[in-house]
C-alpha cells in the first residue's frame, strides 16, 4: 500500500566562520574606458560568487554588470580571503568589494566634480554616468571621467576594501560568545509517499522558503535552494559512507555504491525567497550557501512519520529500515 | 533605493564556459615534462611502520622520485603528509613520481613495507572509554581548554527540567557523508624558472591552503634534504608565502570537501625533489574512501516542556566521530554546540559536545558543518514533542521561535529574526491553512507583542 504524508522542518544558519576572524579583501581598478577589474580571493565553487561580486562592483560604480571583469583565480593577483565556506562569501566579500568600489568611485567623483561645478559629496554614479544628485541633466559619462582620471590627471583609479568579522572566543565555563555575523532562517515542507510493501520512500514535493536578507542574484539563490534540497534529500534517504558503521566493511568504492540523487530522483521543488535585511552587510545580505541542505532531511523524516506512524531516529531512511520499523510497529499493535 | 544590477537575475559570469566545457579545471592542465604520482596507502588502520624499502621502486625505469616520511619537511598541523605511525586504513606512507600512471602504480607495488599492526578503535563511544586503544598519544578526546568537550551553559537546566510538565528525550544518529563532487581531487605542482613553485589547486581557499602548504614545505636553504634535491639549482628553499603561487579559484564542486590541503602537498614535495612538474589525480575510489568527509554524529537531547508547548530546558550531549586527525573537527563541534537550541528560544540550556578521535579516515568540513546533524535531530525532536503534547507541529514551532532581542545560549542578542515570517510564507506557498493567531504573529521583540 502507498501512504502519503507531509512534514515540516525549520532552520537557522549562521553566516561567517564560527568565532569570526575570517578576513576578505578586494581591489577594484577602473580602466580608461570605464570598464572595471575586480580582484578578490574567494574561489567560485559553482555557486556564482564571481557573478555576485561583479554585480556589487557594478552597482557601486554605476556601470553595467558586463563591464566588470573578475579575477579570483590566483594568489598573486588577489588580496587575502579566508576562502569559500561557512556561508560567508556573499556577506563578507560584498562588504569588501563595496568598500573597494566606493574608494575607486571617490577618485572618479574628485575628477568629475570641477567639470560638473559641484562637490564630490553631491555626485552619484549610475547607469554609466556621474551626475549631480537631484539634477540628472548635469552629468558626464563615466568613460570620459575614467579617461580623464587615468590619462590627464595621472591617477591610478584603484580602491581597496577589507572586511573581517570580530574574533569572539567562548567563555570556557559557559560558552558565552558572539560567534557569527548574522543568522539566516528557513522553513521546508516535504510531501512523501511511502510504499509499505517495498519500504521505498518517494519524495513528491519539497516547498522551501529561505530568508537571505537580500538576494543579490535571485537566480543563483534559487540554484542554491534547489541544490540544497536535493542534497538534503540524498542525506535523508540514500547516502551513507559507512553502511555498517562504525565498521569500515562495505565502505562504498564507486558512485554505484555511494548512491546520490540524480535527475530522475528530483522531486517537485517549489522555492520562495524572503528578505529580512541583516545589520552587518552593506546590502543586508545573509549567507545561503549551506543551510538549504539542512531542513529538507528532517522534513522528509517527519513526513514519513505522518505517512506510516514510525519515527526514524537515524538516517538514511532506507527501504530496509522502513520495513523493519513497520514490522516492529505491527508487532506492538493489537491485531484485532 | 532602486538597484540597477543588485537584486537582478544576471546570468552567471562563468556559466557559458561551464556548460560548453570550456572551463579549464586542474586535471585539464598539462605542462612539458609532467610526471604523475601515486601513493602507497596503509593496509591497516593502526600500526607502526618498522621498515620501508623503496629501492625496488627507485630502480624501475620511468620512476623519477620516491618519497617517504623522511623527505617531508613538516607535518600538516597534527597530520603527517606521509605517515610512519599509522592511524587509519589508507593513510599515505610513500609516494612516487613517474612518467606515467602505469609506471607509478608498478613502482608502488615494488615498495616493501613492514607494519606492526596495533589494535584500532572505530566506534567513538568505545574510544571515549577509559582503557580504549589510543588513536593518538594525547588521548582520544579533543581538549577544549580544561574540558574534554565544548560546554555551553545558559540559565539553569536542572531547574528548567524540574519546572517542566513533560520531559521528552530523543537519541539521534547522523551518518558520515561524502561530498561527492563531480571532480575528484587533483593537484599539479610546477617548479618555475624564477625559483617559485606554482600549484594548480581546487582548494576552497587559495590563501589558507597556500599558507598550509608553505608550513609543510618550509625549509631553510641549508636543510640536508633540500641540498640533495634537484630544485636547489633554482630555488633557495620555501621560506615565505610569496615563494608559492596558487592557481585555482574555480572547481568542479566542493561542498566543504576542498577545505583542506589534501592533494596539494605530495606533488609539491615531489616537484621540489625532482625539479619537474608533478600531478596527482585521485581515483573516485580514493576520493570516496580517503578524502575528507562529514563525520558521523551521535546526538542525545533531553527537553523539558510546559503544557502550553514552551520548551523551558534542553540538555544536549553530542559526539562527533572525527576520524584520525584534528582538521576542522573541533570547529564543527563548537558550531554545533553554540546553536544546539536550533532556531528556538530556550531559557535553560546545557550542552556538551565531544570531538572524538577514531581510526578512520579523518573527517573535516562539509556543507552545514555541525548544524546539519543538529537540525535533523532537533526538528525530528520537535515533531515528537508536538505529538506527545497534542499540539500541531506548526504551532509548536511558532510558540518557541526566536524573536528579535532574544538571547541565544551563547548570549548573542539576535536581530533580523525572520523565522515566524518564513513559516508563514511556507504555509501560503504550500497551501496550508494556519490558524489566524499564528498568521498574525511577527518576530518583533517579545516586549512589543
Amino acid at each position: 500500500m502507498k501512504k502519503r504524508g507531509t512534514g515540516i522542518a525549520v532552520a537557522e544558519y549562521p553566516t561567517g566562520a564560527c568565532k569570526g576572524g575570517d578576513l576578505s579583501q578586494a581591489i577594484v581598478k577602473v580602466r580608461a574606458d570605464g570598464s572595471v577589474d575586480l580582484f578578490f580571493g574567494s574561489p567560485d565553487l559553482g555557486q556564482g560568487s564571481q557573478t555576485v561580486m561583479a554585480q556589487v562592483a557594478a552597482e557601486e560604480l554605476g556601470v553595467r554588470y558586463d563591464q566588470v571583469k573578475v579575477y579570483n583565480r590566483d594568489s598573486d593577483t588577489t588580496p587575502f580571503s579566508f576562502g569559500t565556506g561557512a556561508s560567508r562569501v556573499t556577506f563578507c566579500d560584498s562588504n569588501a568589494v563595496a568598500q573597494a568600489a566606493g574608494e575607486a568611485r571617490a577618485i572618479l567623483f574628485e575628477v568629475a566634480a570641477p567639470d560638473l561645478k559641484a562637490s564630490s559629496e553631491e555626485l552619484v554614479a549610475s547607469e554609466g554616468t556621474i551626475s549631480v544628485r537631484g539634477d540628472p541633466r548635469r552629468s558626464i559619462p563615466i568613460a570620459l571621467v575614467a579617461h580623464k582620471a587615468n590619462h590627464v590627471m595621472r591617477k591610478v583609479v584603484v580602491g581597496h576594501g577589507s572586511y573581517m568579522p570580530d574574533v569572539s572566543e567562548p567563555d570556557p565555563e559557559t560558552g558565552a560568545c558572539d560567534p557569527f555575523c548574522t543568522l539566516a532562517w528557513g522553513a521546508v515542507l516535504a510531501e512523501v509517499e511511502v510504499d509499505t510493501e517495498t519500504g521505498e520512500v518517494d519524495v513528491l514535493r519539497l516547498v522551501c522558503v529561505y530568508d537571505v536578507g537580500k538576494a543579490i542574484n535571485p537566480l543563483l539563490v534559487e540554484g542554491q535552494i534547489e541544490g540544497g534540497a536535493v542534497m538534503g534529500m540524498g542525506a535523508a534517504l540514500m547516502e551513507n559512507l559507512y553502511p555498517y558503521y562504525p565498521s569500515l566493511e562495505w565502505a562504498p568504492r564507486t558512485l554505484g555504491e555511494y548512491v546520490i540523487p540524480t535527475a530522475v530522483d528530483i522531486p517537485d521543488i517549489q522555492e520562495e525567497i524572503v528578505e529580512c535585511p541583516s545589520t552587518g552587510n552593506v546590502y543586508g545580505v545573509k549567507g545561503i550557501g549551506e543551510m538549504t541542505a539542512n531542513p529538507p532531511g528532517p522534513a522528509i523524516v517527519n513526513a514519513i512519520h505522518d505517512a506510516i506512524g514510525v519515527w526514524m531516529n537515524e538516517i538514511p531512511v532506507t527501504p530496509e529500515k522502513v520495513l523493519k520499523a513497520l514490522e516492529k510497529k505491527a508487532a506492538s499493535e493489537p491485531r484485532y | 533605493m532602486a538597484f540597477k544590477t543588485v537584486g537582478h537575475r544576471e546570468k552567471r559570469y562563468d556559466g557559458l564556459a561551464h556548460v560548453t566545457g570550456e572551463t579549464r579545471y586542474v586535471d585539464d592542465i598539462f605542462v612539458p615534462g609532467i610526471l604523475v604520482t601515486k601513493v602507497l596507502r596503509s593496509s591497516v588502520a593502526k600500526g607502526q611502520v618498522r621498515n620501508i624499502d623503496i629501492s625496488g621502486a627507485e630502480r624501475l625505469p620511468g620512476v623519477v622520485g620516491v618519497i617517504t616520511n623522511e623527505d617531508v619537511p613538516n607535518m600538516h598541523q597534527d597530520q603527517p603528509v606521509l605517515a610512519s605511525s599509522i592511524r587509519y586504513k589508507g593513510e599515505p606512507i610513500a609516494a612516487v613520481a613517474a612518467v606515467d600512471e602505469d609506471t607509478a602504480l608498478e613502482a608502488i607495488s615494488k615498495i616493501k613495507v613492514d607494519i606492526e599492526e596495533e589494535e584500532a578503535v572505530f566506534d567513538p563511544l568505545e574510544a571515549m572509554k577509559a582503557g580504549a586503544p589510543k588513536v593518538r598519544p594525547e588521548g582520544n578526546l579533543y581538549m577544549y581548554g580544561e574540558y574534554p568537550f565544548r560546554k555551553v551553559v545558559f540559565g539553569d537546566v536542572g531547574a528548567g527540567l524540574k519546572e517542566a510538565d513533560y520531559v521528552i528525550e530523543g537519541e539521534y544518529f547522523h551518518p558520515a557523508l561524502e561530498h561527492a563532487p563531480i571532480e575528484p581531487w587533483a593537484s599539479l605542482a610546477v617548479p618555475e624558472a624564477d625559483g617559485r613553485l606554482t600549484v594548480y589547486t581546487m582548494a576552497q581557499s587559495l590563501h589558507l591552503t597556500l599558507g598550509w602548504l608553505a608550513d609543510v614545505l618550509h625549509m631553510e636553504p641549508d636543510d640536508i634534504r633540500f641540498i640533495k634535491w634537484a630544485w636547489r639549482t633554482r630555488q633557495s628553499g620555501i621560506t615565505s608565502l610569496s615563494d608559492i603561487k596558487y592557481i585555482g579559484g574555480i572547481n568542479g564542486g566542493a561542498f566543504g570537501g576542498k577545505l583542506d590541503i589534501q592533494a596539494d602537498h605530495i606533488p609539491a614535495i615531489l616537484a621540489l625533489k625532482t625539479g619537474r612538474p608533478v600531478k596527482w589525480r585521485w581515483t573516485r575510489e580514493e576520493d570516496l574512501l580517503y578524502s575528507i568527509y562529514r563525520g558521523a554524529w551521535h546526538i542525545k537531547i533531553k527537553d523539558g516542556v510546559k503544557k502550553d508547548g514552551r520548551i523551558v530546558a534542553r540538555q544536549v550531549r553530542s559526539i562527533r566521530d572525527a576520524g584520525a586527525y584534528t582538521l576542522f573537527n573541533p570547529y564543527a563541534v563548537e558550531k554545533h554546540c553554540f546553536l544546539a537550541t536550533g532556531p528556538y528560544f530556550i531559557p535553560n540550556v546545557y550542552v556538551e559536545g565531544y570531538c572524538v578521535y577514531t581510526n578512520k579516515t579523518p573527517a573535516c568540513a562539509m556543507r552545514g558543518f555541525g548544524i546539519t546533524p543538529s537540525t535533523f535531530a532537533i526538528e525530528v525532536q520537535m515533531n515528537k514533542i508536538a505529538r506527545e503534547l497534542g499540539i500541531d507541529p506548526w504551532e509548536l514551532r511558532f510558540i518557541n521561535a526566536y524573536h528579535n532581542g532574544d538571547q541565544t545560549a551563547t548570549r548573542h542578542v539576535l536581530d533580523s529574526v525572520y523565522l515566524i515570517e518564513a513559516m508563514q510564507a511556507l504555509a501560503k506557498k504550500a497551501g496550508v491553512k494556519l490558524p489566524d493567531k499564528l498568521m498574525a504573529m511577527t518576530s518583533a521583540e517579545r516586549s512589543k507583542q
